[in-house]
This record gives structure tokens, sequence and C-alpha cells, in this order.
């Protein structure tokens, strides 16, 4: 299948090329210009997204829109770009996030305008980037290039303790990535030079060679995911990060980490996998029970939802580990239902943030008495949140839920009780901070969502809705890719 | 046989040579007769000079084939004409970048520019050299041009007792590597460098000789590159220096201790690989260790700068040690290119790095803390991005060519199987990271102090820092074609 139209490069360098025009034409002064050029070029960026979608195969697990061209010859590296059903979603994501974090940064945003909009618009680029390289080297670096902007996002725009955050979420993220450049720059001397992706997964590679590359790899990943117990970095990030920081880091950036492992650990190093598989789901479990039981004792609404993307995210990694189709699927819906939902409460918190200037959930309390349409919004994402069946939480979480099961009943069982942490302490947040008699004269006084917010939350809500009612066009996408996927995990290396 | 002996030896290889050797004479004997104001004729001079050299370099770079003269003590090769070529760029950008701050100073003399030129003349012959009498014959012109220049400030105390501290060691230094040249001399009976090459090969000369001789060679080497537990000069010598001194140092001399690193290691003494690499090993994973542990203690930017050069000729060293496995040099021009991409790659990142420590640095007031660098993004956001570029290349994070150097070296050591070199070299890189990050930091997530005065650099040097801040960013992006000269150069060799 030829493609005439590289549109993975457009995806790519689109928002790249606009962020770039976006700083150039950036003073203080005409702020205006530079967001109404940001939102044409993540709007753009996003368009050219769509015929992905449109034109995609789904008989097929092969790479589709495949662009290849030699980049750098003296080590063999290409500039390898395609996509499957288990990435292609990703791309559109994250270009749709991107609009909506250049919209919700509209107003709030006052200092440095274009240097904000810039970062964004230019690490969305970025990290289409990440999802759509089939060549590892080409990978790595778009891996570590989105580490720049989001360092100087938080570093910047964020809160009181955004220095200590920010380097804390820089240096965890390279320590995992500099040993996976070991382990890419290994594979490379196995394969006889070669830096492809797929040349990887068809690569032999004994038993000692693969714990040590999933050691490599999980080190990498896990820090990203994040899992427990290398997670620390995320709440400080969360909630250092200005609103739309942390819109992408949750649904976006944590995204990365899960992405790779799919796209590295179970189909490179399938017998590793299955060796280790207990390790991983014991990690995951942890994420899920004891993470969540960490979320509900939290005061600061952004850390209890950075935990609770934790805990999310543990879904994620259950649902690879457990090598069954339910559950790799499962754990990528999660995956695209998380975007939408972390995104969707960090913009929420956003909004009374904006207005309040607090995140403490013991400041609120009544919104719902004078903001009553964010309150609708809100409920429907923190049911979404909780996993309410006809919400896209439901979806990814059942699934996994009955990977599990087929696999062993206690596991299930643990990970189901997310469904009860997840209902708690999200909802005892929601009453606390949205029910009850207006709390003081602050929230008395507090305006509900002007026409943009309203945007932002009503096209939220309704991808969260569409996937919870109709997951099937998201599901029939990746289901050649996973069925392909498995079929590499189950076969042996040795 | 003696008509060839009475022949004028060919001197086309060295031509560059001639041409500098010829216009640092007039230079000096020019600038006797200027007044101050005019001593911009001087730096025109020089700079046309650079060129004039390049020009020549250029040309004779074109020739593949290695070429040798004066009896076989000079060779013209392409790795010699690469480095060369950038050490000219490097000398030249560092003219440009430093004429504000010395004419800030009264150092702004033919002194500056004699002893600069004679330095790079140096370098060359050092680069070129092809017989152990050149090769230290270049060393000692590059060593006492430089002693000088560190003392050019002759009011200052620090000044002159960094020159001292350099002189001393650099003499010893100087000593232990003609020492070791006469061990190696003794052992084959040459001092030409093919010759000695020829010897190791075909017969059994005395090895514990040999081995004791390269102990000292390696012991000078070290030395002038600055590698542990031979360092101690370079944070005292980097931050007594003038800035402008210090940004000459460390630049080009790094590219002409990588050729004497290459002639006297790899040309000469490839025989005894086994035995230096394992050295080199050792130097290698303690400068890492020490120069990126102590630099994040430093205050002082040129320090911490000096520390991070430690660190980055440890990670040099990982190419050179790479070459030979288990007596097979099949991956050796593979591994030695690593080196010499990662030597440019630095000389090209630390000029930018220390045009920006020039760029701070205004009449009275020297910007060596590294919280001069404190909200830099507000008081020129273009200028920050540059040093934003220049931080992220020295710590190696992609897309900046810094990435590729640090890929490289470390694919040398992996593809000769030390696959736990490359981890311990990773992860002090990560350390490193840590005090690249603070100067970020500083920049973008500080505001500046209240008395932080405007930007507003002269034109030249603010287009040359911002196309040497761009050219970081655009050769990580298209590395190509630099890191096919370095293979070539030492395919060629």
């Amino acid at each position: 299948m030829t493609h005439h139209v590289p549109w993975l490069s457009l995806a790519i360098w689109l928002p790249i090329v606009a962020g770039v025009v976006v700083l150039a034409s950036g003073s203080e002064k005409n702020a205006r210009e530079a967001r109404v050029i940001a939102f044409i070029g993540a709007l753009a960026g996003f368009l050219v997204t769509l015929p992905l979608f449109a034109e995609f195969d789904i008989g097929t697990s092969a790479m589709q829109f495949v662009e290849d061209a030699p980049w750098i010859e003296r080590y063999n590296i290409r500039y390898h770009l395609g996509v499957d059903g288990i990435a292609m979603p990703f791309l559109l994501l994250n270009s749709f996030i991107t609009v909506l974090v250049v919209l919700a940064g509209w107003d709030v945003i006052q200092s440095r305008v274009s240097q904000y909009m810039a970062s964004f618009l230019i690490m969305s680029g970025l990290m289409n980037g990440v999802f759509a390289s089939l060549d590892a080297l080409l990978f790595y670096v778009f891996f570590e290039a989105t580490l720049i902007p989001m360092y100087i996002v938080i570093g910047v725009w964020g809160g009181p303790n955004r220095v200590y955050a920010a380097v804390k979420f820089f240096l965890y993220t390279l320590l995992g990535s500099l040993l996976m450049l070991v382990a890419f720059l290994y594979l490379y001397n196995k394969a006889g030079g070669s830096f492809d992706i797929l040349d990887f997964h068809r690569l032999p590679l004994g038993m000692g060679a693969q714990t040590a590359l999933f050691v490599a790899f999980l080190l990498s990943f896990a820090v990203k995911v994040p899992m427990w117990p290398v997670h620390t970095w995320l709440p400080d990030a969360h909630v250092e990060a200005p609103t739309g920081g942390s819109a992408v880091l949750a649904a976006i950036m944590l995204k990365l980490g899960a992405y790779g492992f799919v796209r590295f650990s179970l189909p490179i190093l399938p017998d590793a996998s299955h060796a280790l598989s207990g390790f991983m789901i014991t990690l995951s479990l942890i994420a899920v029970v004891y993470i969540g039981l960490v979320a509900l004792v939290q005061v600061d609404m952004k850390k209890l939802i950075a935990y609770s993307s934790i805990s999310h995210m543990g879904f994620v990694t259950l649902g690879f580990f457990i090598f069954n189709a339910y559950g790799v699927e499962g754990a990528l819906v999660q995956m695209i239902s998380h975007g939408f939902i972390s995104a969707a409460m960090f913009l929420c918190v956003g909004v009374m943030y904006d207005r309040m200037h607090s995140r403490m959930i013991a400041d609120y309390g009544g919104v719902a008495n004078t903001m009553p349409k964010f309150a609708a919004f809100m409920m429907l994402f923190a049911m979404a949140n909780c996993g309410l069946p006809a919400t896209s939480g439901f979806v990814g979480e059942f699934m996994v839920i009955m990977g599990a099961m087929k696999f062993n009943f206690w596991i299930a069982f643990l990970s189901a009780t997310t469904l009860i942490f997840g209902a708690a302490y999200t909802l005892w947040m929601y009453k606390r901070v949205i029910f009850g008699e207006v709390a003081n004269a602050e929230v008395g006084a507090l305006k509900d969502i002007n026409a943009r917010e309203f945007v932002i939350l009503g096209l939220l809500a309704v991808m969260v809705l569409w996937i919870g009612l109709h997951p099937a066009p998201l599901t029939d996408i990746m289901h050649a890719s996973v069925n392909d996927l498995l079929k590499h995990v189950a076969q042996s290396k040795l | 046989m003696n008509a060839a002996i009475l022949n004028m030896p060919n001197l086309l290889p060295a031509y560059a040579e001639i041409v500098l050797l010829v216009m640092a004479c007039v230079i000096l004997v020019v600038d006797l007769f200027l007044e101050d104001a005019q001593r911009w004729v001087t730096y025109v001079l020089s700079l046309v000079t650079l060129a004039a050299c390049a020009f020549v370099t250029a040309g004779l770079g074109a020739i593949s084939e290695p070429v040798y003269t004066f009896n076989n003590m000079f060779v013209s090769d392409v790795m010699g004409s690469v480095l060369k070529l950038v050490t000219y760029v490097s000398v030249a950008t560092g003219m440009v970048y430093s004429r504000d701050y010395l004419a800030d100073r009264g150092l702004f003399r033919g002194e500056y520019f004699s002893l600069a030129l004679f330095a790079t003349l140096g370098m060359m012959v050092m680069i070129s050299a092809n017989h152990f009498l050149s090769l230290y014959m270049g060393l000692e012109l590059l060593s006492l041009s430089l002693y000088a220049m560190v003392a050019l400030n002759r009011d200052s105390a620090q000044s002159t007792e960094a020159a001292m501290k350099y002189f001393v060691l650099g003499a010893l230094a100087s000593g232990l590597l003609l020492y070791g040249m006469s061990m190696i001399y003794g052992a084959t009976g040459s001092l030409d460098i093919s010759t000695v090459s020829r010897t190791l090969e075909m017969t059994s000369a005395n090895r514990t000789v040999l081995v004791f001789g390269l102990v000292f060679v390696v012991s000078g080497l070290a030395f002038k590159l600055g590698v542990v537990p031979f360092h101690m000069w370079i944070p005292d010598v980097y931050e007594g220096a003038p800035s402008a001194v210090t940004l000459f140092i460390a630049t080009a001399p790094k590219l002409a201790a990588f050729a004497m690193a290459m002639r006297l290691l790899v040309s000469a003494l490839l025989a005894l690989a086994v035995d230096w690499q394992q050295m080199l090993v050792l130097l290698s994973v303690l400068s890492m260790a020490l120069g990126n542990l102590a630099a994040i203690a430093q205050s002082n930017i040129k320090r911490m700068l000096a520390y991070s050069t430690i660190s980055h000729m440890g990670f040099l060293l990982l190419g050179l040690l790479s070459g030979v496995v288990g007596g097979n040099w099949l991956s050796a021009a593979d591994a030695y290119s690593a080196s010499m991409f990662y030597a440019i790659v630095y000389v090209l990142t630390t000029l930018a790095a220390f045009g920006m420590v020039l760029l701070l640095s205004r009449k009275g007031f020297e910007a060596e803390r590294i919280e001069d660098f404190r909200g830099l993004n507000r008081r020129s956001p273009w200028f920050a991005f540059i040093m934003l570029i220049t931080m992220f290349s020295l710590a190696g994070v992609p897309p900046t060519v810094g990435f590729y150097a640090k890929l490289a070296v470390l694919q040398a050591a992996i593809g000769s199987g030390q696959v736990w070199l490359a981890v311990v070299a990773v992860m002090f890189s990560l350390v490193g990271a840590f005090y690249y990050l603070r100067i970020i930091k500083l920049m973008y997530f500080d505001d500046p102090v209240e008395n932080a005065v405007a930007i507003s650099p002269r034109g030249d040097m603010g287009v040359l820092l911002s196309v040497n801040g761009l050219a970081l960013l655009a050769l990580g992006i298209l590395p190509e074609q630099l890191l096919k000269v370095c293979l070539f150069a030492i395919k060629t060799l």
C-alpha cells in the first residue's frame, strides 16, 4: 500500500514548525497573535491526523502509512515511520489533547505566552514522532527530546516548588532512558547493524540477554508509566505543573512508557516477559490497590488525580502481562480512555484553580451552587474516572478484569477492587468540592464556565461517552495488531 | 642518493604551516607600529591568516592518500586536514568572541594574537607529526604559548599563579612524555612513527622496556588531554586565566591532543593496544566519575566547565579504548572515528559555552559565577535559547549534536563487547545532566538580579554565537556528513 501524502511526517512536523513560528513571532506585546497562531497550528496538526483514522486498514497487522528514508547512514539509522493499530489512536489522542491544551491556556497564561504555546506544539509533534517511529534510534531521539519542553513547562509556569519537580522529572526519566539507549545499542550490534524495530522483533536472543534487556527497558518504561515504586516523581510533577502541563503529562506522556512495553519489551523479549510476568503483575497490583488507597487520603485535588493516574496505569501494565487478547486490548483502550479522562479531570481542576488559586479540597465546597454547568461536566468525568458503565473508563477496566479472570481469579479479584477504591476517592473528592453548602465567600462569588471552557469540556465529554457507548471502532482498529503482538509474545526465541 | 638529500624537501604538505609561520611573524612586526586605536588591523590580519590557512588545508585535504615530507617527519592526511580545519574555525571564532572582552580589560594587544597564532602553529605541527621529535616540538610550541597566554593579564595574581601551576605541571608532563619516547626509541631503535610501528609488528622488541615507556607516554598524553589522575591543573588554569584565554585552552588544543593520541597510540603503538587500552579504561572511568561529581559542587562556571571537560575527555577515551578487540582490528576505524567525532563536537559545543560566558562579561564585571546566568531568559530570550542548546548538547540530550557524540562512543564501547563500560558511562552522564540542567534552571526558572543589564553583543559576535548554537542543533538533526568525514579520515590514516 503506497501513500503519496506523508501524513505521519505532517503529524510530526506541522506542530513543530508551528511551534517554531510561534516562538519566532513572540514577544510579550503580541501575545494574542501567538495564541492565534498556536491554535491554528494545533488545529492543523489535529486535522492531518484524521486521514490516519479514515484511511486506516483494519484488516492487517502490518505497518501502515510507512515512510522510509535513510537518515544517518553511518550507523544505518533510518527515518522510518509507520503505525499499526496499537500506535495510530495515540497520534489522534495526542493531537486532539494539544488543541484543548492550547485553548485551556488561552487566558490563564499571561507571561511568556509564545514560549508556553510553542513548548506544547513542539512537544505534541515530538510525541507523535515517538508513536510513529519504527527505528529504535529515531524513537529514542523523539522520546528524549520530549523531556526538554516538559522540563521548561513545569519549571517556568509551574507552582511554588516547580524547580524541584522539574529537575526530579527530568533526571528520573533520563535515568531510565539512558539504560534504554544502552539496550538499543546492544540490540543494534546483535542485529548486525540495524536499529529497525521490526528487525529487533525477529532477533533471536538468549535468556540471559533477554533478562538484562528486559530490566533496562523496564527501568525506562516503568519510570515513565510510572509504576510503583518509581512513581514518586509524578505527584510532584503534576502538582507543580500548570494545568496544560498536567493534562499532557497524564494524557500522553505516561502513555509513552506503556507504549514502550508493547512495542519493545513484549515482542522483542517474549521469554523474559513470561518469566518476569509474575513480578510485573505484582507491581501492577500494588499500583492498583496501594496507590488507590494513597489517593484516598490526599487533600490536594491535583495530587489525588495524579495518584489516581498511577493506579489506572497499573491496570494498563497488568493488562499487558496477562498475555491474552482481552487483557492487552483492554489495556490499550484503558490508555486511550485514561488519556481523555485524566486530561478532563486536570482541566476541571484547572478551571477551579484559575478562579480560586487553590487546589486544596478543604478550600472548596458547594461549587455546584455557583457553577452548575461545570458541576455537571465534572460529575461525568468523575464517574468515568471510577469506571461507570457507558463511560470510556468502564470499557478498558472491564476488559482487563475479564482478561485477568481468564488468567487467575485472585488477580482479577484484587484488580477489581479498583472499582471500589476508584469510586471512593473520586466521588468523595467530588462530594466535598462540589456538593454541600457554599463553603466560603470566594466560592459564593464563583462564575460558571465560559464558552471556551464549555467547548473544551464538552469535546472531552463527547469522547468519553462515545468510547463508553460504542468502543467498537477503537477495538476494531487494534484487533489485528493485538493478535499479531500476542503471536509474537507466544513464540519463544530460545 | 646524495642529490636526493640535497634536494629541497617537498614543501607542499606543509604550506599551511608555512603560511601561518610567515604571517605570525609579519603580524608580530606590524603590530609594533600600530597605535592602540588601530589594533583592529592585527585582529583582521589574524583572521585573514587563518582563512588563508583554511583555504590551503582544504585543498590538501582533497588528497586522500597521506603525503609524507621532511624525511617522514611530517604527514599531511585527511585526518590532519579535518582536525586543522576545525582548529582554524575554533581559533578564529574564539578571537571574535574574545574581542570585546579583551578590549574592555586592556588585553586587546598584539601579544594575544601572535601567541594564539603560534599556539595554532604548534597544534598544526602536532596534528601532522609523523615523528616523535616533530610531535614533541609542536607540543612545546603550543604549551609555551599557552603558558604565556594564561599570564596575559600580568597584574592579576590569580592569572600568574595559574600560569605558574600550568607551567610546572606541564613541564613535568612533557618530561614524562619525552622519557617514555626515549624508552620506545631504546626498544625499537627509531623515533619515526611509521618505522616504530613496522618494527613492533615484525620483530619482538623488548616488551618490558616498551610497556615501561608506554606508561610514561600515556601519562604525558593524559596530562595534555586532562584526564584523571592528571587533571589537577585544569580547574585552576581554567579559573585563573582570563576567560578569553580559557576559551582558547578549552577548545582547539583538545583536538591536537586527540591527534597526538592517535599518532602515538594508534599509528605507532597499535601493537601494544592490549596494554594501553587497559590503561585508558581506568583513566576514562575515573575521569567520568570525578569530572561529573566534582562539577556538581562548583559555583564558578569556569570551574564547572573545567570539570565538565574532564568528564568529556573520559567519554572521548571510550572510543580510543574500543578499537582493538582480542587482536582484531576490524572495528578500529569505527571506534577511532567515534572519538574524533566526539572531539570535534566537544570543541564546537565548548566554544558556544565559553562564548556565552564572554557575552555576559562586561567592563569591570566577570560573569564567572553560575548565578550570573540567573534570569537570562528575561534579559535575552534568544541567547538563553542558544545556551539552552549548548547545555543540552553538553549533557548529550537529543536532538542536539552532543547526543550523537555520546551515541558514537557508546556504540564503540558496546560494539567491542564492553557493555558494562557503557552502563557506567551513561550513569555518570546522568549525574552530569544535573549540573547542566541547573544552568537552564537559572536561566529559565529564576528571575534576573535587579541590576542586570541588557545584553547587547556586537553584531559579529552575536551572529557568530547564534550560528554556533544553531549549528549544534542543525548537526544534531543531520549529523550524517560530519560522521562520514570522520570515518573517512580515520580509514585513510
